[in-house]
């Protein structure tokens, strides 16, 4: 413990420092005006001005998707708590470590309805992983250390400090990082042995196997992925991954089916439903994976490997729980596995694949770019095509065309792919790609967005303008809220109520003020130069490419459908009409 | 209804730090995630280590329990989550203050009852008693059920608080 009183603003900073925070994402206020004025007092730790709060969440969250890193988030009481609440449970959703900083009126206002109070922590308790409120400047340092220990450990998550504002002000010594006794939290990274052995047994005895892996293994660190890479190939079983997994497993490795769930490939999907032993690696079988969870994987023995207890068994029972850090659990399944020179059933194996092989064939993810209107799809696969072997980053907004980004963009490594998964947000994507970019400066982050989504956060644009953000924002233009019009199209009479998006904006004009590039094309013949040029403007842009209104994303596992009821394209929906149960699904 | 889908009670013993707001992420847990909440008592247990014990009985489905005891395990001022219904035998007991107001027969038969209960007269009037009873939530149960053509008018109970038999401690 240092001797010179400091205040609490100082504090905070110190603390930031002290645990290897490099940027702060934030918007000011009063109540948070100490802080502020702490750091315009140094230059170790920069502050990234955002133009919403929710933006400054976002803008974490990429930070510390793409880095493995913990994101910061400065915000003002009140509204300032109230816009960081959609990010939060993003956050938590996705497991994402944040550590977000709130101002709270001063301790003796609380509870009086004063002026930009709000019940903070009540508001974030149920969307974060841990809330604080310090009431007293002599906890600051070690809530502060806390904080980061919690975001970051177990299962990731965002963590709110609120902070009154006279707190801030009073002065206190600070306690470093290793003064600090951390035994509240402590997660179980090793796992039970028993488990393991019971776990290779039935992988070694496997004869129509599939590994399901999701964002566990990305949230447990790259070497996570390359465990997990080594162990399926050693096992030379088929791997398939979640939305949020994507990159965990190399896309273009042969072994690889493509992402599962409700618009997964056709084989991934047939592999999860027909396979006798599922390993689960970092998932938690969420209704977007399974479809209707009594017809899910009806003859498979599960084995579950996840961090948080309470994602095992909460909504598929699985027969091998296996509780602990994915890298560590991968580690110990492979020294078992080779200890006992386990060998997979090749005669099996062979079997498995060849009907695997058949449901490829059906070629699940095909398109028709024949006509002189532009497939989404097909500006997808061009940009995968265009970015490959380039240092990348890819983030997306919601709705369709995160779901053409996920199925035609192939990632093969980890922290590549930033999408909002669990909770859907539209919005995300501009202020993730931001996010991205100031961890990242001089790699390529595209922002894979709709045009309805980009208005939810496009006053970022404004940020990406002042810290000169070289974010390309590749608008795949409909003219619908595509999403929910292509379930007003299957699941209501073609009704498509306030799904039109009326009144766009010039989206080459709005670049401009922005003092961007702005692209647009209606053309297939221009994807390409349009995509290029995009990719190699130095700048920040934005490419407004307006592609078929009409398209619907497929294959399509309907609300209250099973993995084997997959709607295969625009003919198949006619005769698998969605059922009753299905409808009130979301 | 299969063995899975059977609903049975469990009393639940959490030992957390008594710190602000711990007791609302308690609470908040069960209701924003739908599990039932029978009962549930919280007091501090150990002054010097600021650590309390909440027990809660609850109901649901053998998935449903695992799931709640998961979930309390992953709040950060949780130290320990024990299943007493699982674990083994327990004692679980309540206090109830009952309120009957009555006269003539009614009040003598009142006290006749509350003493085959042994339970406790803590205040009285001409017309009323506060029986004090302690016991397990049948016996209260069936205590104020016979005290209800007797003139109840008032109960206040504590909910359950639960141990384990024998020489472990939580
Ligand atoms: C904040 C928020 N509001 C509403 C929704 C519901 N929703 C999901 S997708 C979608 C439409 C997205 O439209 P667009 O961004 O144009 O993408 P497209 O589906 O057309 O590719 C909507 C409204 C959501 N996911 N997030
Ligand atoms: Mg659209």
């Amino acid at each position: 413990m240092s001797t010179t009183k400091i205040s609490g603003a100082e504090i905070i900073l110190k603390a930031l420092a002290d645990q290897g925070v490099e940027v702060v994402f934030g918007y000011p206020g009063g109540a948070v005006l100490p802080i502020y004025d702490a750091i315009f007092n140094q230059n170790q730790i920069r502050h990234i001005l955002v133009r919403q709060e929710g933006g400054a969440v976002h803008a974490a969250e990429g930070y510390a998707r793409s880095t493995g890193k913990v994101g910061v988030v400065l915000v003002t009481s009140g509204p300032g708590a109230t816009n960081a609440v959609t990010g939060l449970t993003d956050a938590l959703m996705d497991s994402i470590p944040i550590v977000c900083l709130t101002g709270q009126v001063p301790t003796h206002l609380i509870g009086n309805d004063a002026f930009q109070e709000c019940d903070t922590t009540g508001i974030t308790r149920p969307c974060t992983k841990h809330n604080y409120l310090v009431k007293d400047v002599k906890d600051l340092s070690k809530v502060m250390h806390e904080a980061f220990h919690v975001a970051r450990s177990g299962r990731p998550g965002p963590v709110v400090i609120d902070l009154p504002k006279d707190v801030c002000m009073a002065l206190e010594n600070y306690t470093p990082k290793e003064e600090i006794e951390l035994k509240k939290y402590q997660p179980r990274l090793k796992p039970d042995a028993d488990r393991i052995e019971e776990a290779v047994e039935l992988i070694a005895g496997a004869k129509k196997p599939v590994f399901y892996c999701g964002g566990g293994v990305i949230n447990s660190g790259p070497e996570a992925s390359r465990l997990l890479t080594e162990f399926v190939r050693e096992t030379g079983y088929p791997c398939t991954l979640t939305l949020m997994g994507l990159g965990a497993y190399p896309a273009s490795d042969k072994q690889f089916l493509g992402m599962l769930g409700m618009h997964g490939t056709y084989e991934a999907n047939m592999t999860m439903h027909g396979c006798d032993v599922m390993v689960c690696v970092g998932a938690r079988f969420d209704d977007r994976i399974t479809g209707r969870l009594d017809a899910f994987a009806p003859g498979a023995k599960k084995i579950h490997i996840d961090i948080d207890p309470s994602s095992i068994n909460k909504n598929v029972k699985v027969d091998i729980p296996i509780v602990g850090d994915v890298a560590h659990v991968l580690k110990d399944l492979m020294k078992v596995w080779k200890d006992k020179k386990c060998k997979p059933d090749a005669k099996a194996l062979d079997k498995w694949w060849a009907q695997i092989a058949d449901w490829r064939a059906i070629d699940s993810l095909k398109f028709d770019q024949s006509g002189d209107i532009i497939k989404p799809q097909y500006v997808l696969q061009r940009l995968g095509e265009l970015i490959k072997g380039r240092d990348s980053y890819i983030t997306t907004e919601v709705g369709q065309h995160q779901m053409w980004a996920a199925q035609y963009l192939g990632f093969d490594e980890p922290n590549r792919w930033m999408t909002s998964g669990g909770l859907g947000t539209m919005g995300y994507g501009l202020p993730a790609a931001m996010g991205v970019q100031i961890a990242h400066p001089q790699s390529l982050v595209v922002d894979v967005s709709g045009e309805a989504s980009f208005l939810m956060n496009m006053q970022e644009l404004s940020t990406i303008s002042q810290y000169r953000l070289p974010v390309k924002c590749l608008i795949l233009n409909n003219f619908y809220m595509g999403m929910v019009r292509q379930w007003q199209e299957l699941l209501h009479g073609s009704r498509y109520s306030e799904s039109y998006m009326e009144s766009l904006p010039d989206f080459v004009k709005l670049a401009d003020t922005f003092g961007m590039t702005g692209l647009r094309t209606t053309k297939p013949g221009e994807v390409d130069d349009v995509l290029k040029e995009m990719i190699e403007t130095d700048g920040p842009v934005i490419a407004d490419i307006q592609v078929d209104p009409a398209e619907n994303c497929f294959p399509m596992i309907p609300s209250g459908a099973a993995h084997n009821e997959m709607l295969l394209g625009p003919d198949d929906k006619a005769e698998k009409p969605v059922s009753e149960e299905g409808m009130v699904l979301v | 209804m299969t063995i899975d889908q059977q609903i049975n009670f469990h009393t639940i013993s959490v030992l957390v730090d008594n710190e602000p707001g711990v007791l609302a992420r308690v609470i908040g847990l069960f209701s924003g995630r739908g599990y039932n909440i029978e009962s549930l008592t919280v007091a501090e247990v150990d002054i010097e280590k600021a650590i309390s014990r909440i027990t809660i009985v609850t109901s649901g489905t053998e998935m449903i329990i695992e799931q709640i005891k998961a979930q309390l395990g992953r709040l950060v001022p949780i130290h320990k989550v024990s299943d007493l219904t699982l674990d083994g035998p327990h004692v679980e007991r309540e206090l109830a203050l009952v309120k009957v107001v009555s006269t003539g027969d009614k009040r003598v038969e009142s006290l006749r009852i509350a003493d085959i209960f042994r339970a406790r007269v803590v205040d009285s009037t001409n017309e009323s008693f506060v029986f004090e009873i302690v016991g397990d939530t049948g016996k209260l149960n069936a205590f104020i059920d016979l005290m209800r053509p007797l003139g109840l008018a008032d109960i206040s109970r504590t909910g359950v608080a639960a141990i384990a038999r024998g020489t472990e401690g939580l």
